[in-house]
């Protein structure tokens, strides 16, 4: 790793997320929620869906927890990016995030699907760190297996 | 010792003090991996209180065993069976030495959670009735007290925890404060009447502080309490005579003292060990067995039932050969001078908090700090991305951290190899890391960081 793969790896909006998430702070109400702790490292998150039964759009994750600036801003970025989408949109999404995070660098993350969140993308060559960041998207896909139908 | 290290017989080992930069240049080259690249750096390998790196003489003992003796020890008649069996002793011969026990006082286990775990199997076997009268001082009823402390690694706690769970007895604990130090004035009130077994560790894996063991040992006899030390923190590090200290039983691993995975050790005094009924049975611990039973040999050999990792063992018996001819005294005051050097470096940085004793008390040569708004995790990155190797986490003490208020820290341990330089680099890479993260992202863009 070099100092510019250091940099890829914390890109600015990662800092940046990381010090400012957005989605923090639980709030009552509801839908689904799951708690995900990766034992390595003790960092833990409780992620809460609120969800329009109607329409099946997500209208709110909020989260809070503790963890690297990896897993912050990546709970950041997933809770921005989750908002107003179905929860099939979001099981996709989670899917191709989970793909290229395993992909030890050779998938480039999908902008189009993920938005911002392809900043995560310098993580997945670095092994160790890949929980980090899925910690949050594990947490949503935990918590859509509750969701009724 | 013999062939490819440089130690033996050298005369500049044989001084006294601590290991001058010379020395530390020839003892380097006995431990290849320290010349290797890591990110485009020299690796700064600060991560020995998790694992040691091994020396050629290490590996060319269990090389030389395998080449030329290896065959099953403790069975077999034939020449090399003869060979190997006397191989494998003589290193629990070494090992013994090295900590000032004698040989049937030292048992071959996995390592020291495997040794803490038998050590707590065997007295939940003794608690079931086995063992006969012999082992009645071991057996733990409701109402009996099994005591640890608050600053634990996992393996001295949750065997612990599990024996009071199966036997009724109750764990209890002596706390630290808020600097991280044992609260040594509960002893006279933890250790009663009630107080079977007194389980501590002798340094602090993760504050690097020594414990008091005398004090420990001191009440416990008092009460007739058995005491356990976890010594995989001060057996590579210090010079250690287990008798001396006065306890009944220690536990250490190899593979933190230059010898590899696989191998550790259990001592106990002889007469303890005779008398407690064993854990793993099978091959080689028995002397009659029939269709309804079976006696056993004495200890050693009677917790060391099936096959032994024997090149371990071996292997094991080198590395304290090997640390015997640098000198532990001199390994230690080595270590002790690399660990003030951390504790003040850290200390003067802006925004590190130093866990354990204050620069100035008395550490062994790790160190771990919590920096304010920087995971843990971000800052080993952080390092590694300069070939600097630390530990991140809790270092398999959660309820520790928990009592400072953290999840998570970062250490830095040292061992004989380690250089003033290398305590120096990670300093600066902890202060840049500081700035790095410190920084707004316009910052970083603008390349005003270090």
């Amino acid at each position: 790793m070099s100092t510019t793969d250091l940099q890829n790896l914390y890109q600015e909006v990662i800092l940046d997320h990381s010090r400012r998430p957005h989605g923090f702070g639980l709030q009552p109400g509801a839908d689904a929620h799951s708690h995900q702790l990766n034992p390595t490292c003790g960092d833990e998150i409780t992620l809460e869906l609120h969800r329009d039964a109607a329409t099946d759009v997500v209208t709110a994750v909020r989260w809070e927890g503790h963890g690297c600036a990896i897993s912050q801003a990546s709970a950041s970025l997933f809770s921005g990016l989750a908002e107003g989408l179905t929860t099939a949109e979001i099981t996709t999404r989670i899917e191709s995030f989970r793909e290229a995070m395993r992909s030890r660098g050779t998938i480039e993350p999908d902008e189009e699907l993920l938005g911002d969140a392809v900043a995560l993308g310098g993580v997945s060559k670095y092994i160790a760190r890949v929980k980090c960041a899925m910690l949050a998207w594990v947490a949503a896909e935990d918590a859509l297996t509750t969701l009724p139908k | 010792m013999t062939s490819s290290t440089s130690v033996t017989g050298a005369d500049p080992f044989t001084v006294d003090g601590r290991i001058s930069a010379e020395e530390l240049d020839l003892l380097r080259s006995d431990f290849p991996i320290l010349s290797s690249e890591v990110n485009g750096h020299r690796l700064n390998y600060l991560d020995s209180g998790a694992t040691a790196q091994k020396p050629l003489a290490v590996l060319d003992a269990e090389r030389r065993f395998l080449l030329n003796e290896n065959s099953a020890v403790h069975r077999g008649a034939h020449t090399l069976a003869a060979e190997a069996t006397e191989t494998f002793e003589n290193a629990r011969t070494s090992v013994a030495r090295f900590v000032g026990a004698d040989d049937d006082e030292i048992v071959w286990t996995s390592g020291a959670t495997a040794a803490l775990n038998l050590l707590a199997y065997a007295i939940s076997n003794a608690s079931l009735g086995r063992g006969g009268a012999a082992a009645e001082r071991f057996r733990l009823h409701p109402g009996d007290e099994i005591l640890v402390t608050e600053l634990e690694h996992h393996a001295n706690l949750i065997p612990w925890q599990e024996l009071a769970a199966r036997t009724g007895a109750s764990l209890r604990y002596v706390p630290i404060d808020d600097a991280g130090a044992l609260e040594l004035d509960s002893l006279e009130v933890l250790i009663t009447e009630r107080t079977k077994i007194v389980a501590v560790t002798h340094v602090s894996n993760v504050l690097g502080a020594l414990t008091p063991v005398e004090l420990f040992v001191a009440r416990a006899r008092e009460v007739g309490a058995l005491v356990v030390l976890d010594a995989c923190q001060s057996a590579p590090h210090l010079s250690l005579d287990l008798r001396a200290l006065g306890v009944d039983f220690a536990a250490f691993s190899g593979h933190k003292m230059l010898a590899p995975t696989g191998i550790g050790v259990l001592y106990g005094r002889r007469e303890l060990l005779n008398a407690l009924p064993p854990f793993l049975t099978g091959g080689s611990m028995i002397t009659t067995v029939t269709m309804e039973g079976a006696e056993y040999l004495p200890a050693p050999q009677r917790f060391e039932a099936g096959t032994q990792p024997v090149s371990q063992a071996i292997a094991l018996g080198a590395a304290v050969e090997y640390l015997r001819a640098v000198g532990m005294d001199r390994i230690a005051a080595h270590e002790e001078h690399l660990g003030q050097r951390l504790a003040v470096g850290l200390s003067a940085i802006d925004g590190v908090r130093l866990l354990g004793p204050a620069a100035g008390e008395f550490r062994t040569g790790l160190a771990s700090f919590a920096v304010a708004d920087i995971h843990a995790h971000d800052l080993g990155q952080f390092l590694d991305d300069r070939g600097i190797a630390v530990r991140v986490g809790h270092h398999c003490a959660q309820p520790l951290h928990r009592r400072l208020g953290l999840t998570s820290s970062t250490r830095a341990s040292t061992y004989l190899y380690s250089t003033e330089n290398e305590v120096d680099e990670f300093l600066a890479g902890v202060a840049d890391a500081i700035t790095f993260f410190g920084v707004r992202p316009s910052d970083i863009r603008s390349g005003t960081r270090a």
